[in-house]
């Protein structure tokens, strides 16, 4: 994964509360095999309005969206993440996120971002005409006005973003803890060790 | 081990992890892990690109569900008929070519136990008490009925989950529901959930594992609280639980995965430890009053949407939150209906009696006590019921349930998640509206346009007899079936 630090430009004021993963990649979308090419369906139902704010020429290819309460909820669909990726947006800004969302983005290296609701409504005003800085090192957003906030990210996903760590690659350094637990199971629970094995 | 009373989750929580880490967070290892077609194939890819393998490939079972047709898979000859998407087909092929790659147990889309995996899991003993369970799809919070802790996952935690059985985890907050009283007759375990998901809202549940308790749970069916179960996801929350007790010990016995003999002995005994201890800490608790709920339906397009059968669709300025109104006209606005309007005068065109929510023997049961002796109503052009697993659909023939559905004028069809989410050729044409047993009424969710109305079994079949949204109470009051039940007692 490339290291996520600064992200920087406009940011897509879309606004809606409680945004699922349907409405970000429609079903039909999902039957793809592979990750790329899902920025054709993203928000696709949203885009059929001629005037959609994803379609105005000033945000086309914007890293960042703003969205309101509760983004991503619904389905865990990962094609989500990918679809805002192959849009060209690496960071979401929001009240708040739902859990299996915010876990996918920060795995495809999408920063989410929760601010309260009234510095998101200043963002959105700003967003209208400029362009706006997220810092992980500093965790802060700024815009050209001195506007100021800053967030918070969970320590861990933090320095992966910003060291572009491979999770899977970190985690299977624990193998010997791993072997460990499972010797422990078989030992206290082992019809949970076995899995698609049937019992003697 | 600590004296300090614990809930189920966190004595679940507790027995799983490998190792703790300074920012909270812990590896927990994955009992069981269930891949189906849709969300799999980007994570084998990946784990073949790293040239990496699957640590533990007995404990991951693999079935096609999504994308498969509910209409024939064989010709008479017992051959195996092509999907017409070529999309759909490569996924099913990539599945099915993934799971013998990398050593995976496979339920291909023509065995009699292939079916909706969260039907699959715990049909199959595979899904068990105490046990930690993950999915590449959110409603994997159904195994939470037989009292696992269990959760969606996205496509990148699916391969860390093949590669090394674990996932590094945030412990959630525990929330208690907590239901008092008894449930009405003719009320069901589905419009109970509904109304919890209606108190709770979609974001209620966030960060937070639910525990469902109270004796209305204790007196269930193993197949009503994974339907309850199975919505939890639906109030924002990670993964609903209900206590494993007698009714999950006699639902699993015998079942092929689970475990047998002086091993059963062994487990039962662990699983009755697990219940809650008196004494122990909810982060936050809903109390509800059972008594109080009516069959329950959805009039917008998020499952909070909810009224009870009797009552009105609500205009957009009976909620004092300024966004909710804004949301409420536009889901108005895309399911064609007036505040104001009778819940009961909305006419429907098709109704879906199926998916992982309510596709179980009990629900197809329940849904043909209502149609016995019935046709749907003529303005009902397309009624499907849809087995949850090959094995769903095997006892309910034994039963005559798929004659009572056909007589009915219902389509009796194969397993899969079918019209639910309409990534098969089942789907509701733009504009309509359908009576649907599934979680979702989002935008789009059955096809392009589709419009939504959660309800239970029994409510959908009692939709599909009038031809609009119906309180089966009513219905049942002159039953047919009554009456001929009332002649041959004579
Ligand atoms: S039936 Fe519906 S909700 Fe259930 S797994 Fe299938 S698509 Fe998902």
């Amino acid at each position: 994964m490339d290291p996520v630090r600064r992200i920087e430009g406009r940011a897509i004021p879309f606004g809606d509360k409680n945004v699922d993963t349907d409405v970000i990649i429609p079903a039909h979308w999902l039957k793809t095999v592979t990750r790329d090419g899902l920025g054709r369906g993203a928000f696709e139902t949203v885009r059929q309005d001629p005037d959609n704010v994803f379609d105005q020429p000033e945000f086309s290819g914007a890293p960042i969206l703003i969205a309101g309460d509760n983004f991503g909820c619904g389905s865990s669909r990962e094609h989500a993440a990918w679809a805002l990726l192959d849009l060209g947006i690496t960071a979401v800004i929001a009240p708040s996120f739902s859990d299996i969302f915010s876990g996918n983005a920060f795995k495809n290296g999408i920063l989410t971002v929760a601010l309260p609701q009234e510095q998101i409504d200043r963002l959105t005003e700003v967003a209208a005409t400029d362009p706006i800085t997220i810092d992980l090192e500093s965790q802060t957003v700024t815009t050209p006005f001195q506007d100021r906030f800053t967030f918070e990210t969970d320590p861990f996903r933090r320095r992966c973003l910003l060291e572009g760590l491979d999770e899977i690659g970190l985690t299977l350094q624990q193998d010997e803890a791993i072997t460990n637990y499972e010797i422990r199971q078989q030992g206290m629970t082992p019809w949970l060790a076995r899995g698609t094995e049937k019992a003697a | 081990m600590s004296s300090t009373p614990r809930t189920l989750y966190e004595k679940i929580w507790d027995a799983h992890v490998v190792d703790k880490r300074d920012d909270g967070t812990a590896l927990i290892y994955i009992d069981r892990h269930l891949v189906h077609e849709v969300t799999s194939p980007q994570a084998f890819e990946a784990l073949r690109g790293n040239g990496r393998t699957v640590r533990r490939p007995d404990l991951t079972l693999a079935v096609p569900d999504h994308n498969v047709p509910t209409t024939r898979r064989t010709d008479t000859a017992g051959n195996r008929l092509p999907i017409a998407d070529p999309q759909s087909a490569q996924q099913l092929a990539a599945l099915e070519r993934n799971a013998p790659e990398f050593g995976i147990r496979y339920i291909d889309a023509v065995a009699p136990e292939q079916g909706i995996v969260h039907v699959v899991g715990p049909e199959q003993g595979f899904s068990l008490p105490g046990a930690t369970i993950v999915c590449g799809d959110s409603h994997t919070a159904a195994h939470g009925g037989i009292g696992a802790l269990a959760f969606g996952i996205g496509t990148s935690e699916v391969e860390h989950v093949l590669a090394t059985q674990t996932l590094l985890l945030k412990r959630s907050k525990g929330m208690e529901v907590r239901v008092e009283g008894n449930l009405g007759p003719g009320i069901t375990p589905k419009d109970l959930i509904l109304h919890i998901i209606g108190v709770i809202g979609t974001a209620g549940g966030t960060g937070h594992v639910i525990e469902y308790r109270g004796r209305v749970f204790e007196e269930m069916s193993v197949e009503g609280r994974l339907t309850v179960c199975n919505m939890s996801i639906e109030a924002g929350a990670r993964a609903g639980l209900v206590a494993p007790d007698e009714t999950t010990f006699n639902y699993l016995k015998g079942r092929p995965y689970a475990p047998q003999g002086e091993e059963w002995d062994q487990a039962v005994a662990w699983w009755r430890s697990l219940a809650t201890d008196n004494g122990a800490r909810f982060d936050s608790s809903v109390v509800i009053d059972a008594s109080e709920i009516e069959p329950t339906v959805t009039w917008g397009t998020s499952p909070e949407d909810v009224v009870p059968i009797g009552a009105s669709v609500p205009s957009p300025e009976s909620f004092s939150d300024p966004s909710k109104q804004v949301a409420a006209a536009k889901s108005l606005q895309y399911m064609g209906l007036t505040p104001g309007q009778r819940m009961q005068d909305i006419a429907i065109e098709n109704v879906f009696i199926g998916s992982c929510t309510n596709s179980r023997i009990e629900d197809l049961r329940a849904a043909a006590r209502v149609l016995e002796g019935r046709r749907k109503a003529k303005g009902v052009r397309w009624a499907i019921a849809v087995p949850g697993s090959g094995l769903v659909k095997l006892q309910a023939e034994a039963e005559g349930l798929d004659r009572i559905f056909t007589d009915a004028g219902f389509e009796w069809r194969e397993p899969g998640c079918s019209a639910c989410l309409a990534m098969n050729p089942d789907k509701v044409p733009a504009g309509e509206r359908c009576a649907s047993t599934s979680n979702r009424n989002f935008v789009g969710r059955q096809g392009p346009g589709a419009r939504t109305h959660l309800m239970s079994p029994a409510m959908a079949a009692a939709a599909a007899v009038t031809g609009r949204l119906t309180d089966v109470r009513e219905l049942s009051a002159t039953s047919p079936l009554r009456e001929s039940a009332r002649a041959t007692k004579a």
